[in-house]
């Protein structure tokens, strides 16, 4: 397990840099889909494997191709995307390291409130039951999802038509 | 008496609607709008005159009405300013006096001003100007009159200089303006002392027990070694003073001429000029009995610009300044009737008179004024070298020009003897040194009077461009109108109906005073006769004879050269100048240091907003993690 | 290796991953992206950074589901409703920025800074 997951965590950390500092839009699409599908790796060792096959469909099925369109649209051939320079890295790199610090003291201080006292050891082996997840997205009862599912759906009709108005040639 | 609310509205209802609608209309509408609002309220203001002096009698004491009194602004439990309506001899005397006045302004003026650029507008500020000079003589307290009295002075402004066009009448409704309101702030400095140590506006509070209030709640307070009642009634009568044209505030009336003639007949003859007569009348228990000396102030300023102006009258050759100082003149022997005045009975007799006096010379005035209009229509001219030898032309003018003159000087039948004679004989009652002085400018007023009359109708004839004609009815129909109202007003008995303590007053003719008076008028009239009726070398050998008399007293005694040096020399250069500078160096600098600063800090800021969404996204994330390490540190 | 820890006495177990790991890849991943989103000229290339942040943060979601909370289910349904979400609104972006790239010819961040004015 923890083999897998250092190999995970790993082609996410690498991939996730290049994606941000490679100058070729196709790459740097590339590595984000390594990023999600790692992402996904990460679900499914968390035992999420509805959330885990989502984030694949949708992520790295949907949204990705989207953006290999819209890169193929964009860029005249052999263009390189270029980065700002040492004026903008500096400080952008100054503001990340420093909420790396913030958020790395936050979590080394703080004393998560874990389940039991056993901790992780049964974290293993808990898969949650598609009729469960199934039951709870389409309820109306508490701890269930009708509402924010539908309100989503509309979000997406929305963006459906938004995506096609703006989208359009005039 | 509730709908003598009607004589304010209506006219006020009249301005806005011909100001409103002025492109609208045409002219013989608005002209007749106009008219038939002011004859609705001359009509009412019959009615009010009538009933009141038929049912207003309590015990032979005219009682004092206030049909409509309302409290409008309240600075504290006793002191408020009211708006309202105050009816009593006087100010139904006024109301009487104001509409009949106004009323055949208006008809004259639709003759007089036909065809003028602005019609419209002239009938809609002579509206405003009736509807403030109304509100003034029926205010419940001096508040509210010094609201109608500012009033006046912005609608007398704004008709002196009517031809807005002519640089002399925007000069001279300035010089108005400027001047009154100078005055008006004696006035308004007057009202605040008065108002503040007895601590009421009301007309009524402040003269009830003979000025009990006044005299209780200033005693013993002084400024300057003045007393603080002294302080204030001078003040106010200085406001009054402005407004009457009395010396040395005289000097924006004759400029005033400038505007059209039936404004001069209307305001500088009957209405606006008593204003400050009217104002001294209605604190008169006050004055009377609070500051005596400041009525004798009053008495001597009348009395000196009494003559002043009547001197002055003699040398001037444009007929409407001469009217006007013949105005100023009579204004002041108004004046020195209630300086002259005492209270009870037949001490009051010059208040009586005075204010009969203002009866009657509203009409024989405004007729005097009328008369002139019609002249100048006729010969286009104001000057009197254009003109002479009328009297076959214009003979209704002519008639009526006579008979005011004739009342004007005082000769019996006519209603000037009557007023003129109550005024000699209180003053000869009070004061010989005064009495004198009128007496002798009853003797110019005829004089210039008639030397004015000779020099229009008869002497030799000028060259005129067109023969003269006659003015049509529209303008000879309130001639006639105010000619027989000059003669009819003197035997009107009007001790009984207004008098100092509003006890009805039995008067007679003092047969002594009045046959000096007579005899002195005629004399004038006579010199008048023999200088002017047939063209002689006598008066320009006089003139030269008198040198450099003669020739102060054309340029009205260099008063107009005082005031300007006193203002452009002195308070200009060495109080106005240094003051704009140091507005425009310091007060403006500091104002433009703060804009400045501010026009400069946003420069700086202005490259934080540059738009890209980046940079603000990099500010956004900073700013959280600094505020999260904040918190972090200060929770330890 | 397992000698090796243990000479550091450090003990892991190796079945069971500590749920600190995870939050610290999901750190990683979510500043990579803001560093992405603040250096990158190009605009997709900045929206690709913007899943990047999104991506983390739902990691966190599941994560702590899990190992605080196994019993209940919000975490989740809060990264699978995030995934939604960040679905529509990469689809709205990319038509934003295909309408700009008519517009300005290019895509670079630095051509639309209208929001000056």
């Amino acid at each position: 397990m923890v083999i897998i997951f250092a190999i995970l965590a790993l082609i996410i950390l690498v991939s996730s840099v290049f994606a941000v500092t490679s100058s070729k839009m196709m790459h740097i699409a590339m590595y984000l889909l390594f990023v999600l599908a790692s992402t996904a790796g990460l679900y499914f060792l968390l035992d999420y494997h509805f959330l885990g096959v989502v984030q694949l469909s949708v992520y790295a099925g949907g949204v990705l191709t989207l953006f290999i369109f819209a890169i193929l649209l964009t860029n005249t051939k052999g263009e390189r995307s270029e980065i700002h320079g040492i004026k903008r890295i500096i400080p952008a790199l100054l503001a990340a390291l420093l909420g790396i610090g913030v958020v790395a003291l936050a979590i080394m201080k703080y004393t998560f409130p874990y389940a039991d006292t056993a901790t992780a050891n049964d974290v293993v082996d808990k898969e949650i039951n598609m009729e469960v997840i199934g039951h709870a997205l389409m309820g109306t009862e508490k701890y269930q999802y009708l509402l924010p599912f539908e309100i989503l759906s509309v979000l997406l009709l929305a963006c459906i038509i938004g995506g096609i108005l703006i989208g359009r040639k005039r | 008496m509730e709908y003598s609310l009607a004589i304010l509205v209506l006219p006020l209802c009249a301005f806005l609607f011909l100001g409103l609608f002025s492109k609208v209309l045409s002219h013989k509408i608005s002209g007749i709008i106009g008219t038939c609002s002011l004859a609705v309220v001359a009509v009412l203001s019959y009615v009010v005159a009538f009933t009141y002096f038929t049912t207003c009698n309590v015990d032979g004491v005219w009682q004092t009405v206030m049909p409509i009194n309302f409290e409008w602004l309240s600075f504290t439990q006793n002191l408020h300013i009211d708006l309202g309506i105050l009816l009593d001899p006087i100010s139904v005397m006024m109301l009487v006096v104001i509409s009949t006045v106004s009323l055949m302004v208006h008809i004259y003026s639709m003759g007089y001003m036909k065809g003028e650029k602005g019609f419209q507008r002239y009938y809609a500020i002579l509206s405003l100007f009736t509807f403030s000079m109304l509100g003034l003589v029926i205010a419940t307290n001096i508040f509210q009159m010094y609201i109608f009295w500012e009033l006046v002075g912005v609608s007398s402004y704004l008709l002196i200089g009517f031809y807005y066009t002519k640089p002399s009448a925007v000069a001279a409704s300035k010089k108005a303006f400027i001047v009154t309101r100078f005055a008006d702030l004696g006035f308004l400095m007057g009202i605040l002392i008065l108002s503040y140590f007895t601590g009421t506006f009301d007309f009524g509070v402040l003269t009830e027990n003979n000025g009990f209030n006044v005299i209780s709640s200033m005693q013993g307070i002084s400024f300057m070694g003045i007393s603080a009642a002294t302080w204030a009634m001078t003040l106010i009568f200085i406001g009054g003073a402005g407004k009457s044209a009395m010396f040395p505030l005289h000097i924006w009336l004759p400029d005033a001429m400038e505007g059209p003639t039936p404004v001069s007949a209307l305001i500088h003859a009957a209405t606006m000029v008593v204003a400050g007569v009217y104002l001294v009348a209605r604190l008169f228990p006050v004055y009377c009995f609070a500051t005596p000396e400041v009525l004798t102030l009053i008495a001597y300023v009348g009395a000196f610009t009494a003559l002043f102006a009547a001197v002055i009258a003699i040398t001037q050759t444009d007929i409407k300044r001469v009217l006007a100082f013949s105005t100023i003149s009579q204004i002041a022997y108004m004046m020195v009737a209630l300086g002259v005045s005492g209270y009870n009975g037949h001490d009051g007799l010059g208040y009586m008179s005075s204010m009969f006096h203002l009866f009657t010379h509203a009409f024989f005035k405004a007729l005097l004024f009328l008369g002139a209009g019609s002249v100048i229509h006729a010969v286009h001219s104001n000057e009197m070298k254009n003109m002479g030898g009328l009297k076959k032309y214009m003979p209704i003018t002519h008639i009526t020009f006579l008979i005011a003159c004739l009342a004007i000087a005082g000769i019996p039948p006519f209603s000037g003897f009557f007023s003129k004679d109550e005024i000699l004989a209180a003053a000869f009652m009070h004061d010989k040194i005064i009495f004198v002085t009128l007496w002798v400018v009853a003797g110019l007023t005829a004089f210039y009077m008639f030397r004015l009359y000779y020099n229009i109708f008869w002497g030799e004839e000028s060259v005129h461009e067109h023969v003269p004609h006659e003015s049509p009815k529209i303008m000879t129909y309130p001639l006639l109108f105010l000619a027989l109202l000059s003669i009819v007003a003197g035997l009107i008995p009007f001790g009984e109906l207004v008098s100092a303590d509003k006890i009805p007053l039995h008067t007679h003719i003092e047969w002594g005073v009045a046959t000096a008076g007579v005899l002195v008028a005629l004399t004038g009239i006579f010199v008048a006769r023999t200088f002017y009726r047939k063209k002689s070398e006598m008066p320009a050998r006089i003139a030269i004879s008198l040198g450099r008399l003669y020739r102060a007293t054309a340029k009205k005694f260099y008063i107009d050269e005082v005031w300007y040096f006193v203002t452009r020399k002195i308070i200009f250069r060495h109080v106005s100048t240094p003051i704009a500078k140091f507005d425009k160096k310091y007060i403006d600098g500091t104002m433009d240091a703060i804009g400045n600063t501010t026009v400069k800090t946003s420069e700086i800021t202005k490259n934080l907003q540059s738009g890209r969404v980046q940079w603000y996204a990099w500010v956004f994330i900073t700013g959280v993690l600094i505020i999260t390490v904040v918190f972090l540190l200060s929770r330890g | 290796m397992e000698k090796l820890l243990d000479f550091f006495n450090i003990n892991i177990n190796f079945d069971v991953i500590p749920m600190e790991w995870y939050l610290v890849v999901s750190t990683m991943m979510f500043f990579v992206g803001i560093v992405g989103f603040i250096i990158r000229k190009n605009l997709l290339a900045v929206l690709i950074s913007v899943e990047l942040v999104l991506n983390a943060a739902e990691l966190n979601f599941a994560v702590f589901n899990r190992y605080l909370y196994p019993g209940a289910l919000e975490g989740m349904f809060f990264s699978l409703f995030g995934i939604a979400i960040a679905a529509a609104e990469t689809a709205v972006a990319i038509a934003i920025i295909i309408n700009v790239y008519r517009n300005m010819n290019n895509i670079d961040t630095d051509s639309v800074e209208q929001l000056k004015h």
